[in-house]
């Protein structure tokens, strides 16, 4: 298990909640700080690469286990 | 670079159809995009201090129903009531955010929310019934933004 700086659990939150949710959490954090986040909306593997893309932060990690996804969102 | 900027019409007042609206913008704002939600005619509902918008089948045969019920059925009194709760209290066991939810993450996020001013005074709506923080205006006021627009939705 990588580092992380902050956790947040989006399980049981479907779209586009676990997105809004984490771009909160990123908004409070500083640059290079890691975000780790638990989701269970499978949409959201794609949604959280796309967001990645688009918003300049580095998605380190996307895995899933258990029926549970689990992503490394580094802040730029 | 400056940011990138939706504009969307909202023009549907009912339960399922105020969704696509603040899902969009609130997701286009924690992209980054600066947006604008106009609404007009029946999209004003969007705009009411207390939302209180119904689903209906009724002209919607692509509309999942628990049980196959014959149109005549689905017309009767207090139907639209109990679909609406039925669709809320599923939505709610899918983790789908309520519409205040995401109405208050668009207002968070800074969405600017507009009044059609024609429509406003054509149902003689009172300003009281809408929210405090919105703006007035007419088409003219939404070309002022959508012109220089990066996506341009009609919902």
């Amino acid at each position: 298990m990588a580092n992380f700086d902050q956790e947040l659990d989006a399980s049981g939150l479907n779209c586009p909640l676990p997105i809004l949710r984490a771009k909160k959490a990123l908004n409070g954090m500083g640059a290079g700080e890691v975000l780790h986040i638990i989701a269970t909306d499978p949409g959201a593997v794609k949604d959280f690469e796309a967001f990645a893309k688009q918003t300049g932060n580095t998605l380190t990690d996307s895995r899933e286990d258990g029926g549970k996804f689990y992503f490394l969102m580094k802040k730029n | 670079m400056a940011d990138k900027k939706l504009a969307i019409i909202a023009t549907k007042g009912s339960f399922d159809w105020a969704y696509p609206p603040f899902i969009l913008a609130s997701t286009a704002a924690a992209l980054g995009y600066e947006v604008q939600i106009f609404c007009t005619f029946y999209g004003l509902q969007l705009l009411r201090k207390k939302m209180d918008m119904k689903v209906t089948s009724i002209g919607n045969p692509g509309m999942p129903m628990p049980m196959p019920m014959p149109v005549m059925m689905q017309a009767l009194p207090g139907m639209q009531s109990m679909m609406t709760m039925m669709m809320k209290q599923k939505m709610k066991s899918k983790g789908v955010a309520s519409l205040e939810e995401l109405r208050e993450l668009c207002i968070e996020a800074e969405v600017k929310l507009i009044a059609c001013q024609m429509t406003v005074d054509l149902f003689e709506f009172s300003t009281s019934d809408f929210l405090d923080d919105i703006e007035y205006g007419g088409a003219a006021t939404f070309f002022e933004f959508a012109g220089e627009s990066d996506i341009c939705l009609f919902i």
